[in-house]
């Protein structure tokens, strides 16, 4: 059989980006609840916040940790695989990554030692502004790989001459159209991620009856932040769909599994989508809905993937389901949010054991949600790499072959099954360990260990308590 | 387009300097990896790893801005040797990811220490290895046709690299050392003394062969150092004087300057290298104006360096200054 190499360039980036970005999801969300924990223990001077932000400092570190390695591959992946793709948008895409260096890696880098090592060596305020520049860091960071991102669905601002782009307005460019929707809705999904992995965690706390005083505050917070974002971020995927279907239609054709342009298009709920011939199968439907939701009027038309030809569709099944599989986590993370302020009632919260053991299970559902958005949203894209400008195979690398594409995939899943499978071996040793190690007494050989964030996280890596 | 600065130049400037932190800064704590193996025992490994554990990062971090750099700068650069070094770049990348996870997990770990270990070791070898080979492929320069990559997957593995690569390694080695001599006091000291002399051997027979070898791989230096006497003479010379520098120190017991020294044959011998290509910079057809980006592009990054660069290199001088002074023994 021949080794595709653009085929395997694209698994081989979709499984590291995949990699990748389930950790920074997690770190822009848990930095801005630690900055959180910091102001609210300056404030009112309860050591109950310290205890939690000491606890949370420490899976904050690891998780960081396995976010960078992961990311300088990131960096290079552009260059190796998608070298025509990177020579022709240097003069964007390439200020853009530098900007992320200069502005995000340096303020992270700068703060995340005293946030990690520094609070006994600098005064209280000190070490919340560290936690801050932190989680601001985070947030620079994600604005600028966003901006790269946004302007391969939505290109603005630029004009190609003799097959390279050249930035007209900078500000139409990072601004480009799909830009805002597509930061609020990560930024959202990034609280929504940290407060659902911090109810689960403490809900396991919680039933073992460990630390109650302080592990009931982070979760009644968590409790609360479930109740207000859910929601919301439904409303912001909303918009954020009408802005795509504003500006790729083809993308929310494949959304909602439409192959004919028409009025009236109802929502489908269930379908097996048939690329091959063109139509679904097994479908369970609502009249009318989806023209309501993308028109707002239960008449609208809605745009099918007929307006192009089957070659220049996306994956319909892919797109189809990951849609679905988001929205419907996004959908049980709202039930959450209102089932935990009907339990808030005489403190049921607390002693519900289904609710408990409900929110464990539902810390692993933000990262579905997120991985399968992003599905929706680049899967959605092909086969344009920038869209209606350059296909995936005009950016590839021209002298990849196959066989150098295997040879890397196969190298990159190794060495990172390896590295993460430790990663999260030690993480779970973190949570078994709980707020109690954490906060217990530093002996002198911990203050001479090395200075690292992994380093800051007080388990043995060989397991055990 | 006439344009009131070049900064193309400005941007070279920033580049080259950026590579050259990068080999001195990440080049001393990849030697202690490279000498690990080799050190006396246990306890000394504790120690090498800890003197360079809260510095590393910061180091690395120069690898990324000067990738990002060159994406923004010189994009030719970044879709020429990407391509061109295939293979040879998931390598580093394997390496350094091993040897960074290495760093957290080795303290961690009692029954599979010497995984980490290995792991630590491995990694920085492979890695330096690379980036070595990475020096001499762009001394040979690469097949290059319509500002594309038309080469091979292995055109960048011949027996030249393969000396440059490992021309790397004893030189990381010998930054590690003397890094060592300046870190360290007492049993480790004294053997980072002897192991010093004898890769400033190693390293001067590495250089030799280079020196001698490249005329051959590339006409244009033969041009430019052989016809005729050049200033650019004076930097092997300087370089020479920094290996003598190294040596005499060494004898004498001095702490501070065989690193010192080093530090300069290092820096003498890539602008030693950069004077042979010059201006070229995607050889033998690309010089830095073809392989610069746009004039708005460059100046749009530059206003951002200009005014975070000084940060950064504060806040490297000051947390150096909190982890001065002797690095005493680890913990267990």
């Amino acid at each position: 059989m021949e080794l595709d190499p653009l085929l395997l360039s694209r698994i081989q980036f979709a499984f590291v980006v995949c990699f990748h970005a389930i950790f920074p999801v997690f770190t822009i969300g848990l930095a801005s609840f630690i900055a959180v924990l910091e102001a609210l223990s300056l404030k009112t001077g309860n050591p109950l916040w310290q205890r939690l932000s000491k606890f949370w400092i420490q899976v904050f570190a690891v998780v960081f940790g396995m976010g960078v390695v992961s990311g300088i591959v990131m960096s290079f992946q552009f260059g190796t695989n998608w070298s025509n793709f990177s020579y022709s948008t240097a003069n964007f895409l390439g200020p853009v990554l530098s900007y992320e260096v200069i502005t995000a890696f340096f303020l992270e880098a700068a703060f995340l030692g005293v946030l990690l090592f520094g609070r006994d060596k600098v005064p209280q305020g000190v070490h919340l502004f560290a936690a801050m520049m932190v989680a601001l860091g985070t947030f620079i960071s994600s604005f600028w790989i966003l901006a790269a991102n946004s302007l391969m669905h939505t290109p603005d601002g630029l004009v190609l001459r003799d097959g390279l782009y050249y930035v007209v307005s900078w500000r139409d460019a990072i601004f480009n159209p799909s830009f805002g929707y597509r930061f609020l809705h990560m930024a959202v999904a990034s609280f929504l991620t940290a407060s659902f992995v911090v109810a689960g965690v403490t809900a396991w706390f919680i039933m073992q009856k460990r630390e109650l005083a302080a592990n009931k505050k982070a979760l009644s917070i968590s409790l609360w932040l479930i109740l207000i974002l859910a929601p919301t971020q439904v409303l912001i995927g909303d918009f954020h769909g009408l802005n795509t279907l504003k500006h790729q239609p083809m993308k929310v054709a494949a959304m909602e599994g439409n192959w004919e342009t028409g009025t009236g298009v109802p929502l489908l709920l269930f379908a097996l989508p048939d690329q091959e011939n063109q139509q679904n199968h097994f479908e369970i439907k609502i009249p009318k809905l989806a023209s309501f939701i993308l028109t707002h009027d239960w008449d609208g038309e809605v745009p099918g993937l007929n307006e192009v030809t089957p070659e220049m569709q996306p994956p319909v099944f892919i797109v189809f389901w990951a849609f679905r599989v988001m929205v419907a986590m996004g959908m049980l993370m709202a039930l959450f949010g209102l089932a935990g302020l009907w339990l808030r009632r005489g403190d049921r919260y607390l002693e519900s054991k289904p609710f408990l053991n409900g929110l464990r299970v539902m810390s692993l559902s933000p990262f579905i949600a997120v991985l399968s958005g992003w599905i929706v949203t680049e899967t959605g894209r092909a086969p344009w790499l920038i869209y209606e400008q350059m296909t995936h195979a005009q950016g590839l690398t021209p002298s990849l072959t196959g066989g150098m594409a295997l040879f890397t995939l196969i190298g990159y899943v190794l060495v990172y099954a390896m590295v993460f499978s430790a990663g999260v071996f030690y993480l779970m040793s973190v949570f078994r360990g709980g707020l109690e190690t954490a906060n217990a007494e530093q002996t002198d050989s911990d203050v001479e260990k090395a200075q690292r964030p992994i380093s800051a996280a007080n388990a043995n890596l060989d397991g055990g308590l | 387009m006439e344009q009131p600065f070049d900064l193309v130049i400005i941007w070279a400037g920033i580049i080259g300097f950026s590579v050259m932190m990068y080999v001195l800064m990440d080049g001393f704590d990849l030697g202690q990896g490279i000498l690990y193996p080799f050190a006396p025992d246990d306890h000394s490994r504790d120690i090498m790893m800890n003197s360079v554990a809260p510095v590393w990062d910061g180091n690395e971090t120069w690898l990324v801005m000067g990738g990002a750099g060159l994406l923004g700068a010189f994009p030719l650069v970044y879709s020429v040797f990407l391509p061109a070094l295939y293979i040879g770049v998931f390598l580093m990348l394997a390496g350094l990811i091993f040897r960074g996870v290495a760093f957290e997990f080795r303290f961690k770990a009692n029954t599979t220490r010497y995984i980490w270990d290995w792991a630590f070791a491995g990694g920085s070898f492979v890695a330096t290895f690379a980036q070595g080979a990475v020096v001499g492929a762009y001394v040979q320069g690469f097949a290059t046709n319509n500002f594309v990559y038309v080469g091979g997957p292995f055109d960048w593995l011949t027996p030249f690299t393969v000396i440059t690569g490992l021309g790397l390694v004893a030189g990381y080695a010998l930054l590690g050392s003397t890094w060592l001599i300046m870190k360290t006091e007492g049993e480790l000291q004294q053997w980072a003394y002897r192991v010093t002399l004898r890769l400033l051997v190693l390293v001067l027979l590495v250089f030799a062969i280079i020196s001698i070898y490249t005329p051959f791989v590339d006409a244009g230096v033969m041009e430019r150092w052989f016809h005729g006497f050049s200033v650019i003479w004076f930097l092997p010379l300087l370089a020479l004087y920094c290996a003598y520098l190294i040596y005499s120190s060494v004898k004498k017991q001095q702490e501070g300057l065989p690193f010192v020294a080093t530090m300069g044959l290092f820096l003498f011998t890539y602008l030693g290298l950069l004077a042979s290509k010059w201006p070229y910079l995607v050889p033998p057809d690309y010089t830095l104006w073809d392989a610069a980006s746009a004039y708005e592009s460059q100046l749009f990054l530059l206003l951002g360096f200009l005014f975070v660069i000084p940060f950064v290199l504060g806040y490297i001088a000051w947390s150096y200054w909190i982890f001065r002074g002797k690095v005493k023994g680890g913990y267990h």
